[in-house]
């Protein structure tokens, strides 16, 4: 395992889903302004599982919301297969870390509203909401409202919602964050199997390095902030299919952790350094 | 029903018998030789049943007891208590103007609330105005009003309006300023134009807004009208009240005023009911009655 700064070879294959070149990012705060993001270069390739990962506050959000097109960087720029992004990222489908399913809509409606403001008729969209809500088990919940629905519940309705549409690349910021351990393990399978199917571009946003580790192809470590920067790049080499909680009683499930957690600890290190001075 | 219910309703019920009790012997029994409540400030309740079970079964909505026809002769005319309408007639007047103030006071919130929300430097720009003229209390427009509309059905409904436009404005604007970003930036993310943003996202949060304030705007849509009503009018239950009021007949007053209430009390249960069909999806919040 080495560490790099490179994009691993998977990254460049079939061209790159996303690909960030020199992207700073800053914001105006009082007094000046923050860099939360610096000189950045990311590539993501169309069929590739990437995750990040970095201490709290380090940007990550950030750099996932320029990917989306949620966010225009300060300076360098964001392509989306090769394509300059102007606006929001249309080929790209997010997954937020809080709730961000309708309250007003039933799980179903609120599945079937990405299809229908796409011109579907109403009743192929319900009737694909449908077919894609049994997809995340959820096919008796139809007519619930978000708040009638558990955390987990409502983070599957929020998975179909995005994947419905058929995303080429799919954004996901902490999804499972707020969810018990058992439920992160048993969506991080369900994220897997659905994956498996057409293998989008995933980029992945998480604290938690052994999620990243089970769920990716490459786990991509930021710095703490300000002007957080990647700084490292690590294939990871386990088998597919994998099994998101299996997975982690491998002895290279081990050895890789081993490696990443001894970059990444500087960082977190560093991070509560930087809080505490 | 649970003990605990039924416990409930007992009790309930005692307050309104004892209240009643204590008002019927206060009026009619007296302690001392005095009358501790007296008829001619506080009418009894058998009088005042009776006067409404008459106003509804002859419907002639005397509640003036007048010997003959009171001409006024004054410039507008208004008053003619002896014949006038029946009670239901009178009903039906506090309610269209009631619905009137309603609509066209939700109507005018709704889009004004929408149209400031949006446009920043706008709102800023009226933030003062509109803050003055919700700080004024609204009865005094009533007499400019009524110079201006008349003394029929829109000097009440202009005053119904000015109550009901800022509950509703200032829920509507709201509702749009505090729409979730998360869900703001996920609709984006869906695919959603502008107009569907407004649609889906926009609209259906500045109306939960909007109908968790509907109790409040329809009550002040009536008090409105009533007070309109007992200000200058020829009908209306806050006529009825102040007709009766001017001429002593007490009997008169607390039988509209008990009447006002049921009223109100039926328009309110009405409400509950569209509220809890369109606000289904809301999560039943800590501290709400029902």
């Amino acid at each position: 395992m080495e560490d790099s700064l490179q994009p691993a070879e998977a990254g460049r294959a079939g061209g790159s889903a996303v690909r960030l070149r020199g992207v700073s990012i800053e914001f105006p705060v009082a007094g000046g302004r923050y860099v939360a993001v610096d000189k950045t270069d990311l590539a993501i390739g169309a069929n590739e599982f990437v995750a990040i990962v970095g201490p709290t506050g380090c940007g990550k959000s950030t750099l996932l919301n320029a990917s989306a097109g949620l966010l225009t960087p300060s300076t360098g720029e964001v392509l989306a297969f090769g394509t300059r992004l102007a606006g929001l990222n249309r080929a790209a489908g997010y997954l937020f870390q809080q709730d961000a399913v309708m309250p007003w809509k039933t799980a179903i409606d609120n599945v079937a509203i990405g299809l229908e403001v796409a011109g579907v008729a109403r009743r192929e969209a319900l009737d694909r909401a449908q077919t894609w809500l049994k997809r995340v088990g959820l096919a008796a919940f139809a007519d619930r409202y978000p708040h009638q629905l558990s955390g987990g519940q409502r983070k599957r309705v929020g998975l179909a919602q995005v994947l419905i549409r058929d995303p080429k690349i799919l954004l996901m910021d902490e999804p499972f964050g707020p969810l018990d351990a058992q439920t992160r393990q048993i969506m991080g399978n369900l994220l897997l199997d659905l994956w498996a199917g057409d293998r989008k571009a995933v980029l992945f946003v998480t604290h938690d390095l052994e999620e990243a580790i089970a769920l990716a192809d490459r786990v991509v470590i930021m710095s703490a902030g300000p002007q957080a920067r990647i700084i490292g790049d690590h294939a990871i080499d386990l088998g597919r299919p994998r099994d998101a909680a299996e997975v982690r009683l491998q002895p290279r499930f081990h050895e890789l952790h081993k490696a990443i957690w001894g970059q990444l600890r500087t960082e977190v290190m560093k991070a509560y350094g930087g809080e505490a001075a | 029903m649970s003990a605990r219910g039924v416990g409930l309703l007992v009790a309930q019920a005692l307050v309104a018998v004892a209240t009643i009790a204590i008002w019927q012997i206060g009026s009619s029994v007296p302690i001392g030789g005095v009358y501790l409540l007296p008829k001619f400030f506080f009418s009894t309740p058998m009088d005042v049943a009776q006067r409404i079970g008459k106003l509804f079964a002859d419907g002639t909505g005397k509640i003036v007891n007048c010997p003959e026809p009171i001409q006024i002769t004054s410039l507008l005319s208004i008053a003619d208590p002896c014949f006038g309408k029946t009670v239901w007639q009178h009903l039906t007047f506090t309610l269209t103007e009631g619905v009137l103030a309603f609509v066209i006071g939700a109507a005018a919130g709704i889009l004004l609330g929408f149209w400031l929300a949006r446009r920043p430097f706008l709102s800023d720009v009226f933030d003062p105005y509109i803050k003055m003229l919700n700080a004024l209390p609204r009865v005094v427009l009533a007499p400019i009003f009524m110079l201006w509309l008349g003394l029929g059905i829109w000097s009440k409904v202009a005053l119904g309006v000015t109550l009901v436009f800022f509950i509703v404005f200032f829920n509507v604007y709201q509702g749009v300023k505090e729409v979730s970003p998360t869900v703001l930036s996920n609709a984006r993310m869906l695919g959603m134009s502008e107009r569907q943003l407004f649609a889906h996202v926009y609209w259906p949060s500045a109306m939960s807004w909007m109908f968790s304030s509907l109790h409040t705007s329809v009550g002040f849509a009536i008090i409105g009208a009533v007070v309109g009503e007992y200000l200058g009018s020829a009908a209306g239950l806050g006529y009825m009240i102040q007709q009766a009021e001017g001429t002593f007949d007490t009997t008169g007053v607390f039988a509209g005023m008990i009447i006002l209430a049921a009223f109100v009390l039926v328009i309110d249960w009405g409400v509950t009911l569209v509220e809890n069909r369109l606000l289904v999806w809301r999560p039943p919040a800590a501290g709400t009655r029902d």
